[in-house]
């Protein structure tokens, strides 16, 4: 209720303040006569963005504020990072307290719009999963007819969990339980076979709360869309072309094989769309108003994308969170880069 | 005769019987007085060895100090391990992790600050040297350079002029009158001149470390930082309400029961978000007003007010006899509150008072909700960590014992100063 109430008054008082004009250049000439990028992220999230034993900021959402550092500055490590809550998140960006919010922010046409941002991309396709013992055999959501399932009331989880059962004619027990702590203790204590809520939660609670993790898997269907990106305010189409193709690098990148161990090698290479890309071709960056070797730095320093999902999510920490909707096109998934070209 | 009788009718002194004193003639009287006592004492005895056993064996007996990561901890006992790892960033947070013995030193130059403050030989002019040497120390050493205005100096001026004037009139010499009339005079004509322009905008510039703004603070800095200031600050502050309160002048009086009412009538999340969310909108875009600092000076409303009321209690119960007296004498109104009715009111209230700062303690965790990251908040993060996720008992394990250390010794304060400032009125 407090929550819906403080969004309407943001917003509200977000539309009688952004009328101001879109130039270009205005956020970024600030940035760089500031020195360096201020990004805001989030107080905590495994994977995404959290301070790891010194102090440093890690994960998929922080490499993106790294990268967008790396394509102004050439240096990834020019950026400071802001944590916001979820309630301060969005009045940071339009105070000008962060350039750029990478939040595990869910893509809307509502923030997108009436709140003044522009959303330039998705750098994490999330959705709502089930996660069950390994011990049912369950391969498929599709089996789980007449499931106890572990769920929290009345948010949008709830709802979707009934509206997927009662599609694929299944039914199923809820188990309903109010805080997020006595749901995950209730699954690994073995009082629901299912536990739902977003994929990226769930492998979390997985890596986190279970007694071996190894004995649970999340299962492939994802029920519901999540789509998380980097935002930017209204102003600056430049900063926001800056931010959007600076991810779209990362994920070209990967789909052409150019990696931060190989990259050097792949400045000799003799294809004229790596050249292109790598800024052997000279063009692309002068384009983006930043310097030709714009991705030379961002891959060099930050890596792409597969090395920051695998390093900070995936297979490569404990989180383990399968490639899924977030591998690329090429591969079955959901991550697509327009050329650069 | 027995042997008993001593040359000049003095008996022997026989000991007790062995039952009747010591150990086992205390546990005798207190603990097995009768059956049901007896039973009771064995149960409890029983239930705490169990207790405490079970606890020992988790805590120390299986516990893992040496593990590298959170996995090889899964299974056993308590993760102390993971204290390890952590223990830095849940002390310092994000400052600069090769700089960290600045915030320690500032931390212990801010302990140092407190703990000779809280001597009653040091509640004198000596109390303005300590706070603004040792405040100086932690912010050079937090931020690393400071830029001191001139118009800083001159406002100093100026409050200290004034404060003299008012608070030694008819006490002081002559000399010491006119010292503080310049120091004023000074002050005053300085700072017009500084508004107008005439004088340049020159500071004194301080700057042995390399800088590191609010944003990077965290862990117990922040958390003793917003604590201390917050109620350093509020204290005064709260003591002008409370005596605006009772002033006869309805504009003052409405204003302080205005305010105090106001800011008692919400929590003080509400006015953290306020100070977070809504304030940025009204200003004009691009101006920004350190999140830090916006975070304090809601403790500091937010404070004053509570302490207000603690202090009206204080002022209520001194009898009208003490403000006649101070009249007869010829006080001025600051002599008559400063020397007379607020040293006898205060001394009233300060269980209640020290209750308060022992909350404001702890409700300045609160700021974790705007994301400022202070001593509790930099614990949570290390559960983020998910290398070491799934340890939430030794982390606030240990947050509660360090949390506890400060409000502990504050409340033996609290104790000390009852004794010590009621030896006039005790029997």
């Amino acid at each position: 209720m407090l929550n819906k109430f403080l969004a309407a008054g943001i917003a509200a008082a977000t539309i009688a303040g952004v009328a101001t004009a879109a130039y270009a250049g205005k956020e970024l000439d600030a940035i760089k006569a500031r020195g360096s990028l201020i990004c805001g992220v989030s107080t905590g999230v495994a994977g995404f963005a959290a301070a790891d034993s010194q102090g440093k900021w890690t994960g998929i959402d922080v490499d993106v504020c790294r990268a967008v550092a790396a394509a102004i500055f050439g240096d990834a490590d020019k950026v400071k990072f802001v944590p916001t809550t979820a309630q301060q998140r969005f009045t940071a960006l339009q105070s000008g307290e962060v350039d750029l919010l990478v939040r595990t922010t869910t893509y809307t046409l509502t923030r997108d719009t009436a709140l003044g941002f522009d959303f330039t991309g998705i750098n994490y396709y999330d959705g709502q999963g089930f996660m069950v013992n390994k011990k049912l055999g369950v391969k498929s959501a599709k089996e789980l007819n007449g499931a106890t399932v572990c769920v929290q009331p009345g948010t949008t989880t709830e709802l979707n969990l009934a509206d997927y059962f009662r599609a694929n004619k299944m039914t199923f027990k809820p188990v309903v339980i109010e805080k997020i702590e006595e749901v995950r203790a209730a699954f690994f204590a073995g009082r629901c076979d299912v536990f739902t809520t977003d994929a990226s939660g769930l492998y979390a609670t997985r890596a986190a709360n279970a007694p071996n993790p190894d004995d649970y898997i999340i299962l492939p269907e994802i029920i519901s869309k999540e789509p998380l990106g980097p935002v930017v305010r209204h102003g600056d189409n430049q900063f926001a072309d800056i931010v959007r193709w600076a991810l779209f690098a990362m994920i070209e990148a990967e789909e052409y094989g150019i990696t931060s161990k190989n990259i050097d090698e792949m400045m000799k290479s003799d294809n004229p769309t790596i050249k292109r890309i790598l800024g052997v071709t000279p063009g692309m960056g002068k384009a983006l108003g930043v310097d030709d070797k714009w991705v030379y730095n961002i891959i060099k320093q930050v890596g792409n994308y597969g090395e920051s999902f695998d390093r900070n999510v995936g297979m490569g920490s404990p989180l383990k969170i399968a490639r899924g909707q977030n591998a690329l096109w090429t591969q079955g998934g959901l991550q697509y880069a327009p050329p650069i070209r | 005769m027995s042997d008993d009788a001593l040359p000049g009718g003095e008996r022997r002194q026989l000991a007790p019987p062995v039952d009747e004193s010591g150990a086992l003639g205390w546990m005798r009287k207190n603990q097995f007085s009768s059956w049901g006592n007896g039973i009771t004492t064995v149960v409890l005895i029983v239930a705490v060895v169990w207790i405490l056993s079970g606890f020992l064996d988790w805590a120390v007996f299986t516990a893992n100090f040496t593990a590298s990561v959170g996995s090889e901890c899964r299974g056993g006992g308590a993760c102390w391990a993971l204290i390890r790892e952590k223990y830095r960033y849940i002390f310092f947070g994000s400052f600069p992790y090769e700089q960290h013995w600045r915030p320690l030193f500032a931390v212990i130059a801010m302990l140092t600050m407190l703990v000779t403050s809280a001597d009653r030989r040091m509640w004198n002019w000596r109390l303005l040297v300590i706070w603004g040497l040792g405040s100086f120390v932690t912010f050079l050493l937090m931020f690393g350079q400071i830029h001191i205005p001139l118009s800083l100096f001159l406002t100093i001026a100026l409050v200290l002029g004034g404060i003299g004037m008012n608070l030694r009139k008819a006490i002081a010499e002559p000399a010491e009158m006119n010292a503080y009339r310049a120091l004023a005079a000074i002050g005053l004509v300085g700072l017009v001149l500084r508004i107008t322009g005439i004088l340049p905008a020159w500071s004194l510039a301080i700057a042995p470390f390399s800088y590191v703004e609010t944003s990077l603070w965290g862990g117990i800095p922040v958390t003793i930082i917003l604590a201390t200031y917050g109620l350093a600050f509020a204290f005064p502050y709260g003591v002008l309400l409370a005596l605006g309160r009772r002033s006869n002048l309805p504009l003052i009086k409405g204003l302080c029961v205005g305010f105090i009412e106001l800011i008692r009538g919400v929590p003080l999340i509400s006015l953290l978000i306020m100070a977070s969310v809504m304030l940025p909108l009204f200003l004009p875009s691009g101006t920004t007003i350190d999140k830090f600092l916006r975070a304090q000076v809601a403790v500091i409303l937010f404070a004053g007010a509570y302490i207000a009321e603690v202090i009206r209690g204080g002022l209520q119960s001194l009898p009208k006899g003490q403000f006649e007296a101070a009249d007869a004498m010829g006080l001025n109104y600051p002599q008559k509150t400063l020397l007379i009715i607020l040293p006898q009111a205060i001394r009233v209230v300060i269980p209640p008072l020290i209750n308060t700062f022992i909350g404001f303690f702890k409700d300045t965790s609160l700021v974790l909700i705007i994301g400022i990251f202070d001593f509790l908040n930099t614990a949570n993060q290390a559960l983020v960590d998910p290398n070491w996720a799934g340890f939430p008992g030794e982390v606030y394990l240990f947050a509660a014992f360090v949390y506890f250390i400060f409000c502990f010794s504050m409340s033996r304060y609290s104790k000390y100063l009852e004794v010590e400032l009621n030896k006039g009125t005790r029997r």
